[in-house]
């Protein structure tokens, strides 16, 4: 097999053009997604029934099932559906960028309230218990105790999602969206060079999720400044 | 008589089927310095969390300063304001420095504000001698700075009564002794405090009454003289002489 470099290096340029729909499909269903997964959260930390299991019927069917098919059914599923047609949603589920952002930030939205509650249940019982010794309410503790050292707690797992929903946008091009992978696809059927554009992009995205990785580290360090190792 | 600071009247706690306090009668007056020793699983740690409701007891009654604790957070959160607790496991919050942890509860709590929750805690933060370490991490400090801290924290509130729970159990054997005289400081200034500690020589020189339990039950209640001098009860004996010959 030979490996055709100026193929790579003419294509590079091209598949880097759709860094920005990459990072724009990252960065709003990562931020979507981080904010329905709080609103789940604290659907979850209710002890109301029915706040708590709706939640959790949530989670159980964004996590159960693959995210391809998700898209798939928010894209090509949804518009069938003459109420959906004529909702406020339309504008968005209308296109395919919109369709992609909800699946995203639905999905991801389920992991990351699962994450949460991890890192919140994992917060020490007796700090807890010193707060309620002090008087403190029930919210006090959550806002300045719990949450504090959950966020320390979550980091870790959390930047394994965000790593995860950078992968997941890659999907997104089987809906018509020009992202680096969309385009690399094009790339590909035009020029029939499988191996040195996958590859190339293979790179690419294992280069952003070095710098996430890094990211999160340094915000981790910062973080737990305070407690020795 | 005044009336007690504390009276538990009959009170019964279970963990599922398991009955960790059975039918416990205990009066503490202002100013009284208690000792609860006991072995392990006998119910001390339960018995002193029913009093500022970390536990919620079953059967029978519980009055702090005359208030009955009920399920209402009203009457939960007065008894809390009124009653500090010391840790085992100092219980600092990792995140906050000293000067921090001091200050939380006052401002939140007591609604002081911040200049004037400062003061408070660099007070006791004085009385604990250990002014020097404000603005350090808790992670920073050594296990005996950490409880004097924790202890600190609990005197901000100014508690009417405070509850130790094994304060000296988790530290080195070098540091035992600087949180013990804080507690011997606290105790002669008047501080009703009830104590869950195997430190015989801080029961022996700082108690009014020592309490014996053994599952769930409190089989003896004598003065330390009496209690380490010529015990009543059996398993009384037998704990003694278990804990002193070590
Ligand atoms: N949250 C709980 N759930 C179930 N059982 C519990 C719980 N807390 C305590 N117990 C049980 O109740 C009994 C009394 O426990 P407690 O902690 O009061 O004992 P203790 O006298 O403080 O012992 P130690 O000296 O080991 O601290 C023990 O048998 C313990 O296993
Ligand atoms: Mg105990």
């Amino acid at each position: 097999m030979s490996f055709d470099i100026s193929l790579i290096l003419d294509s590079l340029p091209k598949m880097l053009s759709g860094i920005g729909l990459t990072f724009q499909l990252l960065i709003l269903s990562g931020v979507l997604g981080l904010f329905l997964a709080f609103v789940l959260l604290l659907m979850r930390l209710t002890e109301k029934w029915y706040f708590s299991l709706p939640a959790q019927v949530f989670i159980y069917v964004f996590r159960g099932t693959p995210i391809l098919v998700q898209i798939f059914i928010i894209y090509y599923g949804l518009p069938q559906f003459e109420a959906i047609r004529e909702s406020i949603f339309w504008p968005i589920l209308r296109e395919p960028f919109g369709c992609a952002i909800v699946a995203l930030t639905l999905n991801t939205g389920a992991y990351v309230s699962e994450i949460l509650r991890g890192a919140v249940l994992a917060v020490d019982r007796g700090l807890l218990e010193a707060g309620s010794a002090l008087g403190l309410s029930r919210n006090q503790r959550f806002i300045y105790i719990t949450s504090p050292l959950a966020i320390r707690l979550g980091i870790p797992p959390y930047s394994n999602d965000v790593i995860s929903l950078l992968k997941s946008t890659a999907l997104a091009s089987t809906i018509t969206i020009f992202d680096m992978m969309g385009i690399a696809r094009t790339i590909v059927a035009e020029t029939y060079a499988p191996y040195e554009i996958f590859i190339s992009l293979a790179i690419i995205y294992m280069i952003f999720t070095f710098f996430i990785q890094k990211g999160f580290g340094y915000f981790e360090n910062f973080m737990s400044r305070h407690v020795k190792k | 008589m005044t009336q007690p600071l504390i009276q538990m009247q009959n009170v019964d706690k279970f963990f599922g089927s398991f009955q960790a306090l059975k039918n416990i009668n205990l009066e503490v007056h202002k100013g009284e310095r208690i000792v609860v020793c006991g072995p392990s699983g006998s119910g001390k740690s339960t018995m002193i969390r029913c009093i500022n409701r970390l536990e919620k007891h079953n059967n029978g009654k519980i009055f702090i300063a005359g208030r009955e604790l009920t399920d209402s957070e009203k009457d939960i959160d007065a008894v809390r304001r009124e009653v500090g607790m010391v840790f085992q496991s100092f219980n600092l919050f990792p995140h906050m420095t000293v000067l921090r942890n001091l200050m939380l509860a006052p401002q939140l709590v007591r609604k002081n504000n911040k200049s004037k929750a400062k003061e408070i805690a660099m007070k006791y933060l004085e009385r604990v001698k250990i002014p020097d370490q404000a603005n350090k991490y808790p992670s920073q400090l050594s296990g005996g700075q950490q409880q004097r801290v924790a202890i600190a924290r609990a005197l901000c509130m100014s508690p009417e009564i405070l509850l130790f729970d094994e304060p000296t159990s988790a530290l080195d054997p070098e540091m035992i002794n600087e949180v013990l005289e804080v507690m011997e400081d606290l105790a002669n200034e008047g501080m009703t405090m009830i104590c869950v500690t195997h430190e015989m020589g801080f029961a022996r020189s700082v108690a009014d009454r020592v309490i014996f339990m053994d599952l769930g039950e409190i089989v003896e209640e004598a003065s330390p003289q009496e209690f380490f001098e010529n015990p009543k009860n059996e398993r009384t004996k037998l704990f003694l002489s278990q804990i002193l010959s070590h």
